[in-house]
Order: structure tokens, then C-alpha cells, then sequence
């Protein structure tokens, strides 16, 4: 690569460390953080929930409706959960899309690119 | 009845071929023939990742496995749909943002050294090619039982077509290949699943009291407990499900088909809708085979219950029914093989050839001409392995492939992605650890070993117990990950990592405009 080249590439590389240390991005990595962490734990322990309850218990075995037993109840509302947490994260990443948005504006005014 | 279904088989055929004409038009570079220049949308995409998801095993395999064991065939349903909240909330939009054409892309994103593509390429191949073995070799058997094809001939059409795709359609052709599929296969299960419920009057009460007395198992049929014995098993099959899905290469590369990470994300809740739907069906198709075919009947056409599906299917419409969801099947096959000869054929030529042989040298020309080569051996290394394991049982190859998308690739994405001390030494241990681990303890487990002559691949004890490895071989990728990354003497590239937070976080591109 000419030398010429490389200076000019310089010039127009972004600087990531002054965008990940900018309080917008800052505030983004929070907002996630927050929102995804623990939905991840609560999905985790919700799905486990059924395999430990059926494997060390008879708990689930007892008739909920008719001959329809707990167990399948629970597992059905695995697919309740799941279509559900998906909805609330397209609802939520439809802020994080805006404040990434804004991280990119900040980029380009700030000089950082 | 032969003659019904093969007609219906030509047509998808003839229907998948003209797909690849087309697509073949619009293959001309290396981001079409990897990405389809990741011109789809993100219902396209969507369907596709539904295309590419529900194989053989999901469409046969659980239906049967409900209608022979009941509760427990609906641990998988229910695993492989939980798996994609794994993938939307952690590794979809980082992926799109960080990735070009392949998971290895990815990883060297962040540590740009050839020892950690090489080892991310390899995983995506073992992977891939456990995966390929078990579907072609379960195609092989289904073929010759819908259209009594011999097993020889029923592999090598299935291979010669998924060659022909991904050679000349690239990942346009496969694309398309996996909607049509997708949209097939949820409208046959639909059909079926209606003339269930119709039966039982559209009422489930009744139907989960019809089957209480409709199996051998009699009551103990609604209740968890028939296949999986052993606690720890169900718990490892668990584990395994539901961290596999976001570690299988042929599906995280479907991100790299549309155009940002927000259009990732949408594709994976319109997939996550559309394979959920299917999965709340397998219930109607088990259910409905258990009742209506009857164990003695789906044992006797296939000891694992693969046939319920189809049996039911004639059972409920006849011959015409019967072709049509054989056909679909078909079409289940050939959309999966190809995605998985494109996600190993990437590895071979974009991460082995033109990374690490060529350096990055390589003219675009050069790539597309070691791409094709690449579909073209992997298309013909896995029907020789095909042909090897026909009288294998391979049906655990599937839950190998997702404990080593697991144990091997999931914690490496993980690290990537979320933690800054990371390091090269840490990805190339976790991944090497991951994988091996995963290979040994199936190696050594009842899959393989079993004391009765012909009931597993050889015989004795097997030293590990678990059937699924899961539960050790997850933590251990983790754990040689982590230990990997403190042992070594490389120092903490803060800066990288700022960049792969950003980068990963926003999407932004050198150059912004």
C-alpha cells in the first residue's frame, strides 16, 4: 500500500473508542443491558423449569382441564412465552434502532469519522 | 400410488430447477453467490430460516416420536422454537453487523489471526457435515420407502440436485429453494392438522382423551417419562436444543441475505412465528398418527416412526394425500441439504482458500471458481459418507451437530460479541475444547456403544452414560474459553474491542455515509 494511501485512509477511519466512550452509546449499551439480560435469565429458567419439573417431580402429571395435564399446559405457554418475549423485542428495538440513529449523526457531526 | 407420488416429486423437481435457472442468472459474484448480494426482505429471509430449519427430523422425526412416546417427543418441539429467543437476543443483529459471508467472518472480526478462522471453518464443517450425513442417509431410507427407489439411487439424486442448486443458484437458488419449501410445508401440516382436529370434533378435551386409550402406553402416554429415563439426559437434550440453534452455521448465515441488522432481527420473528406454528402442530400429526394409523402399523414401516406423518396422511386422504405430503417431505430434504452444502462450502473457499491460502489475494474470479469447486466436493465427500452409514443408525447426528454448535461455536459468539478480555488463545482453545469434547462423550456414548449386538453401531458398554453430551460439553467450551483467555500472555486490545462493540451495536461501517 503507497504511503500516500495510508495517511488518507487514516484520515477517514472512524474513531471507535470516542464513540464507545460517548455518553449516547454509553446510554444505548445500558438501555440493552437492562432489557436483555434479564429477559434472557427469566426465558433460560422458564424453559428449564419444564424438563427439571417433569425429570424430578410427578408435580405436572395432575389434571389441569379435562385429561389435559399441567405438563402440557406449561409446555404450551413455552410458545406463549417465546412469541411473546419476540414481540417485546421488536417493540423495544425499535427505540434501540433511534438511539443508534443518533450515535450515527453524533459520528459524523463530531468529526469522529 | 408409486406413480402419484413420483409425478408429484418430478414437479418439485422440475419447480427447483427452474428456481436455480433464474437464480443462476443473478450469480455472478462471490456477495451473490454467498448472500444473494443480501438482497432479500425480511419475511423472504424469514420463510427461508423456517425452510432451513425444519428438516426431515423436525417434519418426521418429532411426529413419530409423539405418536410412539407421547409427551416427550414434544421436548424437542418445544427446544428447537425456545432456541430462537437465544438467537434474536444475542447473536442475530451482532452477527449481521460484524459478519460478511460466513460465522467465522464473524469471530475474525475481532481477532484477525488465520490459527482462529481456521478453527471457526473447521467447526462450521463438522457441524455441516454431521447434520448433511443424517438427513441424506434418513432421505435415502424415506425415498425408497415412498417410491421404493433403491437407497444408492435416492441418495444420489437427492445430492445431485442440492449440487446443482448451490453450484449454479448460489445462495439466491437455496433462498428460494427453502421458501417454497417452508411455504409447502406448513400448508400439508396445515391440511392435516385441520382433518385431525376435525375428527376429534375440533375439540381437544376429547382429543387427548382419545388418545389415552389409542396407544400401548395407554395413560402414561399424556405424561413426560417414556423415552427419557434418566434425569440428566432429559436436562443435556435440553441444554443442547435450546444453545444450538444460535451455534448452526447453515442458519447464521441465512443473516447474511438481507441487508442490516433491524431486517435480521424482523426475518428471525417472522421465522420464530412460522416455525412456532409448526412445531404447536407436531401435536396434531402425533396425536393424530397414534390415533388413527396406530402404533403397530408406524412401527411396522419404520421402527423410529418416521412414516406416522405420511401413514396419517393416507389414512386421513388417501392416495392422493398420502403423495403429496411424500412430496413435501422431499422438499423438506432438499432445501435443508442445501443449506448445509453452501454453509460448508463457504468455509472451504471463503475461509480456507481465500483467507488463509490466498491471504486475501485472490481475484473475484478465483473465489467464485473455488466456491463452485467447494459446493462441488463437499456435494460428493457427503454422499459418499451417505453411502457408507446406510445401514447406520445416524439419527443422533442431528443432536451431535446441535451439542457442538453448543459447546464449540455458541461461547466463542458469546465472548466475541460481550467480553473484552477476550482473546485468540481463549477462541482457539474454547472452540477446540468445544468441539472435541462434544465428539468424544458421543463417541463413547450409547449412541455408539451398545451390549446388544445391532441395537447401536458397536458393541460393549458404553463409558459415558448420557446420550446427549450437553450438559459437560457445554460448560467445558465455556470453561477452556475463558481459562484459554486468562492463561495466555496476550495483552487486552481495548481499542478493538471498542470497535466490535460499536460495530456490533450500530452497524457502523468504515467510511459512514
Amino acid at each position: 500500500m503507497a504511503l500516500q494511501e495510508r495517511s488518507l485512509k487514516e484520515r477517514t477511519s472512524i474513531d471507535y473508542t470516542q464513540i464507545a466512550q460517548s455518553s449516547s452509546f454509553q446510554q444505548l449499551m445500558r438501555a440493552k443491558k437492562n432489557f436483555i439480560l434479564p429477559l434472557t435469565l427469566f426465558f433460560l429458567i422458564f424453559y428449564f423449569a419444564l424438563p427439571i419439573l417433569t425429570s424430578y417431580s410427578k408435580v405436572l402429571n395432575s389434571p389441569a382441564i379435562g385429561p389435559i395435564s399441567w405438563g402440557w399446559l406449561f409446555a404450551f405457554a413455552q410458545f406463549i412465552m417465546t412469541w411473546t418475549l419476540c414481540a417485546l423485542y421488536s417493540k423495544r428495538s425499535a427505540k434501540f434502532d433511534e438511539m443508534v440513529e443518533q450515535i450515527k449523526q453524533e459520528a459524523k457531526e463530531g468529526g469522529s469519522v | 400410488m408409486h406413480g402419484l407420488a413420483f409425478f408429484l416429486f418430478l414437479i418439485i423437481v422440475a419447480l427447483t430447477l427452474v428456481i436455480t435457472y433464474f437464480a443462476s442468472k443473478r450469480t455472478k459474484t462471490t456477495s451473490e453467490f454467498y448472500t444473494a448480494d443480501s438482497s432479500l426482505t425480511g419475511w423472504q429471509n424469514g420463510l427461508a430460516i423456517a425452510g432451513d430449519y425444519m428438516s426431515a427430523a423436525s417434519f418426521l422425526g418429532i411426529a413419530g416420536m409423539i405418536a410412539l412416546a407421547g409427551f416427550d417427543g414434544f421436548f424437542y418441539s418445544i427446544g428447537f422454537l425456545v432456541a430462537y429467543l437465544v438467537v434474536l437476543y444475542i447473536v442475530a443483529e451482532p452477527l449481521r453487523n460484524l459478519g460478511k459471508y460466513t460465522m467465522a467472518d464473524m469471530i475474525a472480526a475481532r481477532f484477525d489471526d488465520k490459527k482462529v478462522r481456521g478453527v471457526a471453518a473447521l467447526n462450521t464443517i463438522a457441524i455441516s457435515t454431521f447434520y448433511m450425513i443424517a438427513q441424506l442417509v434418513g432421505a435415502g431410507g424415506l425415498i425408497k420407502l415412498l417410491l421404493g427407489i433403491d437407497y444408492v439411487y435416492s441418495v444420489l439424486i437427492v445430492g445431485v440436485l442440492m449440487t446443482i442448486y448451490v453450484v449454479f443458484g448460489g445462495m439466491m437458488a437455496t433462498s428460494w429453494v427453502q421458501i417454497v419449501k417452508a411455504v409447502l410445508l406448513m400448508f400439508g401440516t396445515f391440511i392435516i392438522s385441520i382433518m385431525v382436529f376435525a375428527k376429534f370434533d375440533f375439540s381437544l378435551i376429547k382429543m387427548f382423551n382419545e388418545v389415552k386409550t389409542a396407544t400401548p402406553l395407554g395413560e402414561a402416554f399424556l405424561n413426560p417419562g417414556n423415552k427419557f429415563k434418566d434425569p440428566l439426559d432429559t436436562i443435556s437434550l435440553n441444554l443442547a436444543l435450546i444453545l444450538g440453534t444460535a451455534g448452526l452455521p447453515h442458519i447464521l448465515i441465512r443473516f447474511f441475505t438481507v441487508k442490516d441488522a433491524p431486517t435480521a432481527r424482523k426475518s428471525v420473528v417472522y421465522a420464530t412465528w412460522v416455525i412456532g406454528i409448526f412445531y404447536v402442530l407436531t401435536i396434531f400429526l402425533g396425536f393424530g398418527a397414534a390415533a388413527f394409523v396406530g402404533y403397530d402399523k408406524i412401527v411396522a414401516a419404520n421402527p423410529a416412526g418416521n412414516m406416522a406423518a405420511p401413514l396419517l396422511a393416507e389414512t386421513l386422504g388417501g392416495d392422493f394425500l398420502f403423495a403429496f405430503i411424500s412430496a413435501v417431505a422431499f422438499a423438506t430434504i432438499l432445501a435443508v441439504v442445501a443449506g448445509l452444502v453452501l454453509s460448508a462450502a463457504s468455509a472451504f473457499a471463503h475461509d480456507f482458500y481465500s483467507h488463509i491460502l490466498r491471504r486475501g489475494q485472490a481475484t473475484e474470479k478465483e473465489q467464485m471458481v473455488a466456491a463452485r469447486w467447494a459446493a462441488v466436493g463437499v456435494s460428493i465427500l457427503s454422499i459418499l459418507l451417505a453411502l457408507f452409514a446406510q445401514k447406520m443408525n445416524v439419527a443422533f447426528l442431528v443432536s451431535l451437530a446441535f451439542a457442538v454448535a453448543a459447546s464449540a461455536n455458541l461461547p466463542i459468539l458469546v465472548f466475541t460479541i460481550f467480553w473484552r478480555r477476550f482473546n485468540t488463545t481463549g477462541a482457539i482453545t474454547g472452540m477446540i475444547v468445544g468441539l472435541f469434547s462434544a465428539l468424544l462423550l458421543v463417541f463413547f456414548s450409547p449412541n455408539v456403544w451398545s451390549p446388544e449386538p445391532g441395537a447401536a453401531i458397536l458393541v460393549g458398554e458404553p463409558l459415558f452414560k448420557l446420550a446427549n453430551p450437553g450438559i459437560v460439553s457445554i460448560p467445558l467450551g465455556f470453561i477452556a474459553a475463558i481459562i484459554g483467555t486468562l492463561l495466555s500472555s496476550q495483552k487486552e486490545d481495548s481499542k478493538k474491542f471498542d470497535e466490535i462493540l460499536v460495530k456490533a451495536n450500530t452497524g457502523i461501517k468504515e467510511l459512514a455515509n
